[in-house]
Order: C-alpha cells, then sequence, then structure tokens
C-alpha cells in the first residue's frame, strides 16, 4: 500500500515517526507552513522556517526513504500580528522554489480584516505562481468561516478546481463539496475527524476529490492515521483501488497541478545500513 | 550521489536531459546567462533596485526543468555561463533552497579566485545536510579553508558518513599533517573505546597523513 499524505508538519515530528511512517506505507508527504505553537516576533523568523522547509526537512524525510514537498504562506493566526504581515512581501521568492506546491495553509482562524486581506493576496500569489492553494477552515464558528472562506474563493483569480479547503467535517462537507474545491480532512485521535466517521464521510460522499490527512503537528495527533483510515477503508469494503485513489492518487493529482510534484525518491542505503548519517553524526 | 560531479560541459549536460522540451529550456537559459555576462562589461546602469536578470529565476526553477539529477550541473553551468560574483553567489546561496546552495558551493572554484567565498563553505560544512558538506569540501574548499577549517572539514565528512572521496585533494593536503592525524587517531580511539568499527575511510585518511599513530 503506498500512502501520500498531503497534509503534515514533520518539524515536528521525531525520525521515530518517519520510520513508522515509512514501514506503515508512507512514501510522500506535504508539509504546510503553519503556526509553531508560540509566535513569532519577525518575518525573519519565517524565513529560517521556509528555508528549513526547502532544505533540512526534505533531507531528512530522504534519509527515510519518504518524497516531501512543502507549502509555503502567512498562516491565518499570524496574519494578524503587525510584526508578521511583511512576510507577504518576501514570498514571491519562495513560491518559485522547486518544491513547493502550493500556496499554504491561508485561511480564516478567528475572521478578522487582517485575515481577510491575508487570504485574498496569497489567493492572488498562488493564481501568479501557477500553484494550487490549501485552504485551512476555522475551527471555530467553523460552517460561518467555510462560507466567508467560498466567497473569498470565488472572487479571487485561483478556479475552485486549484483549491483544497481541508479541516472539513460533516458540517461542512456538503457545502464544501457543492463549491467544485478539493475536499480535505484531517483525521485526529480526538478532534477534528476519527477515523470511522471518515469512512462514513467517504461512503456517503465517494471517493472523488477528497484527500485525507493526519495533519500531525506538536499538538495530540498522529502520523499513521492515514493507514488507520486506509485500514478501516478496506474493513468497511472499500476496494483497494479506493483505498489507493484517496491516499495516493488524489493528493498526486492535487498538488500535481503544481507540475512541480517529484515523488521518485531513491531508497537511501543508509535505511539499509544503519549508518551514522542517520543521525548526522555521533 | 553523495559525490558532486565536476561541473560538467553544455553538450555533457544537454546530453543528459530527460527530453527536448528540457534541453530547449536549457538552451535559454544559458542564452539569458550569456546575456548578464556580457551586459556587465557595459557600464553599470545607476539603477540599485535593478529586476532580478532573468537567468537567475532559471536558477531557481532548474529542478523542474531539467529533473533533479542534472539539475545541479545545469545550476552550476548557470553561474558560470553568467560570470556570478561573489555578491550574487552568496545572495543566492543565503535565499536558495538546499539544491541551490548546493550549486553555488559547486560552482565556486570555477568563480572565484580567492578566499573571499569561504563564508558559504563553513556555512554548508556547519550543516548535518550531508549532500551540501559533500559540495562543501571541493577543490575550492581544498585551495582555500585554513589548515584548522580543512581538518574539521575532513573529520565531518568522517562523522556524518560523507566518503572521503568527495574531499578535493585529501592526498595532497594530508600529507605530513601531524595535526590531522592526532584528530584522527583521536577519533579513531574514541570509537574502538565505544566498541565501534573504524571505517575503511578512517584508515585512508590516517594513511595519507603519513604520520605514525598508535592506532592500526
Ligand atoms: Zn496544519
Amino acid at each position: 500500500m503506498r500512502i501520500f499524505d498531503p497534509h503534515i508538519h514533520m518539524t515536528s515530528r521525531t525520525t521515530d515517526d518517519y520510520e513508522a511512517m515509512y514501514a506503515a506505507g508512507v512514501r510522500a508527504v506535504v508539509e504546510p507552513a503553519f503556526w509553531l505553537g508560540q509566535p513569532r516576533t519577525s518575518p525573519a523568523s519565517f524565513f529560517d522556517y521556509f528555508d528549513a522547509l526547502l532544505g533540512w526537512e526534505p533531507f531528512r524525510a530522504a534519509q527515510y526513504g519518504i518524497a516531501h514537498h512543502c507549502t509555503l504562506a502567512l498562516n491565518p493566526k499570524e496574519a494578524n500580528d503587525p510584526r508578521c504581515t511583511p512576510v507577504l512581501d518576501e514570498l514571491p521568492r519562495y513560491l518559485v522554489k522547486d518544491s513547493v506546491v502550493a500556496v499554504g495553509e491561508i485561511g480564516y482562524d478567528a475572521m478578522t480584516p487582517a485575515e481577510d486581506t491575508a487570504l485574498a493576496a496569497q489567493l492572488q500569489l498562488a493564481a501568479d505562481h501557477g500553484l494550487p492553494a490549501l485552504v485551512h477552515t476555522p475551527h471555530r464558528d467553523k460552517l460561518a468561516g467555510l462560507h466567508r472562506t467560498l466567497d473569498v474563493v470565488r472572487e479571487s483569480a485561483l478556479p475552485v478546481e486549484r483549491t483544497l479547503l481541508d479541516h472539513l467535517n460533516e458540517t461542512t462537507v456538503a457545502a464544501a463539496a457543492d463549491s467544485g474545491c478539493w475536499l480535505g480532512f484531517s483525521v485526529y485521535p480526538d478532534t477534528k475527524m476519527d477515523t470511522d466517521r471518515m469512512v462514513t464521510v467517504l461512503r456517503t460522499f465517494g471517493t472523488e476529490r477528497i484527500l485525507v490527512n493526519s495533519a500531525a503537528d506538536w499538538g495530540r495527533s498522529d502520523p499513521l492515521k492515514t493507514r488507520e483510515v486506509a485500514d478501516a477503508m478496506l474493513a468497511a469494503g472499500f476496494t483497494d483501488d479506493d483505498v489507493d485513489r484517496v491516499l495516493w492518487r488524489n493528493p498526486v493529482a492535487f498538488y500535481g497541478l503544481s507540475g512541480r510534484l517529484r515523488l521518485d525518491v531513491p531508497v537511501p542505503d543508509a535505511l539499509h545500513e544503519g549508518n551514522s548519517v542517520l543521525r548526522g553524526g555521533e | 550521489m553523495l559525490t558532486p560531479p565536476p561541473p560538467r560541459t553544455r553538450a555533457d549536460v544537454a546530453a543528459r536531459l530527460p527530453d527536448d522540451q528540457a534541453r530547449a529550456w536549457f538552451t535559454e537559459a544559458l542564452a539569458d546567462a550569456t546575456r548578464a555576462a556580457t551586459a556587465r562589461e557595459a557600464p553599470p546602469a545607476q539603477a540599485p533596485p535593478a529586476p532580478r536578470p532573468a537567468w537567475q529565476l532559471r536558477f531557481v526553477t532548474a529542478g523542474r526543468h531539467c529533473g533533479q539529477d542534472a539539475a545541479d550541473a545545469v545550476r552550476a553551468l548557470l553561474l558560470i555561463e553568467a560570470r556570478a560574483d561573489t555578491e550574487t553567489l552568496t545572495r543566492l546561496y543565503r535565499e536558495g533552497s538546499a539544491a541551490e546552495r548546493r550549486a553555488v558551493l559547486l560552482a565556486l572554484p570555477s568563480l572565484v579566485d580567492g578566499p573571499q567565498a569561504t563564508p558559504l563553505v563553513d556555512d554548508a560544512l556547519r550543516t548535518h545536510d550531508t549532500r551540501l558538506i559533500a559540495a562543501a569540501v571541493g577543490p575550492y574548499a581544498a585551495a582555500h579553508l585554513t589548515p584548522h577549517a580543512w581538518r574539521h572539514a575532513v573529520l565531518k565528512c568522517l562523522f556524518t558518513g560523507v566518503p572521503l572521496t568527495a574531499v578535493a585533494d585529501l592526498a595532497r593536503r594530508a600529507a605530513g599533517d601531524a595535526e590531522l592525524a592526532r584528530m584522527l587517531a583521536a577519533h579513531a580511539a574514541e570509537r574502538t573505546a565505544a566498541g565501534r568499527e573504524l571505517s575503511r575511510d578512517l584508515r585512508h585518511a590516517l594513511t595519507l597523513t603519513g604520520v605514525p599513530t598508535e592506532e592500526p
């Protein structure tokens, strides 16, 4: 089984996670730029983070036989901090990089005017750079947030077929599906979606345009949730082809819209030899 | 993969590109770079925030147009063709992804005569990215790193598993280097004390110093 986790924050995860993910079948990940838990105080802090997503993290992933791409953006939370908003001016030089496959995570957190501005500006950046966009839907006041998100997407230069709405659930999936956007679901140990509810959504809405991710980060989360959903799908009577579609071909199709997806990461010798490369020194 | 190839010729690189589309892109990119190099010979225009030259965007996007396998060589050739100066090389390195940084390091020996670009090599040697480290210990490092920095570079390779074949001029610089021999012997002793094997590269480097040590 081959698995593509289309939304996971590997910066916050250990090498044990990479090893377990590889063993579970994960061969590709996309890491969206997001909030680090601790507020940043300057654009420079974002640049170091972006550089890590374009350098160190893909290197780490490759050592475990996993292809790593990223999406870059000013996240909704920090779009409200005037110390951080100058990041928007520097994004263009990052959005041209080879391993950037979307603009994201963008969207709403508290639905403020500053978030309106950042969302609209970054949808335009996506359109300008030939990139799709990963749009996070808010956790609080979710359905209203989804409608407001869809309004901004429809007004933007970016077509809905190049937009992925993430963190959907039962209350937002119908409106999201009607919009024509791609549909993302984050499966979490106790918030967002769980495995059984995910299978029910797939039964109701089918497997087309649906992506499932672990959204694992520094909070309580589990990078193997993608595999759990795959197993639950099979147990519920979905075919291997259905599983491959949701957990591999759909994310490949969506991020492939960038023209920059590269999935042929060789399995490193070090993985077999217990080489010290894996520890970056002793 | 870990041992960086030397900058190749145009024809050599073109032959390795995946298809005609990539070859056409490569030809145009080189033309952009040549134009930039020629334009620089004209008196400088007095408008400081000039737009970035086209070849520099080509430098960034080479991976998706030429394939990752050829990208290092394509980028290095663009730098050489544009006759990038140290200031440009430094900016492209600082603003670059790991892949772009590698290409800057690979092009250094062809573009920079003095030690002024050693801060880039030092930066790469501080990372734990083995592909950057391998690109950093090429002929430019052999020519310009101070003895102290160069010895640490050799040790860094041994620590991170970068094959010593990546270290340019290893035999010449190691010969008679008693301090390197001491550092290698200490490293060997540490490994032996921990019950670990001595790598072939470690033994080889010790031999190259020609300095007798207590270690096997
Ligand atoms: Zn996230």
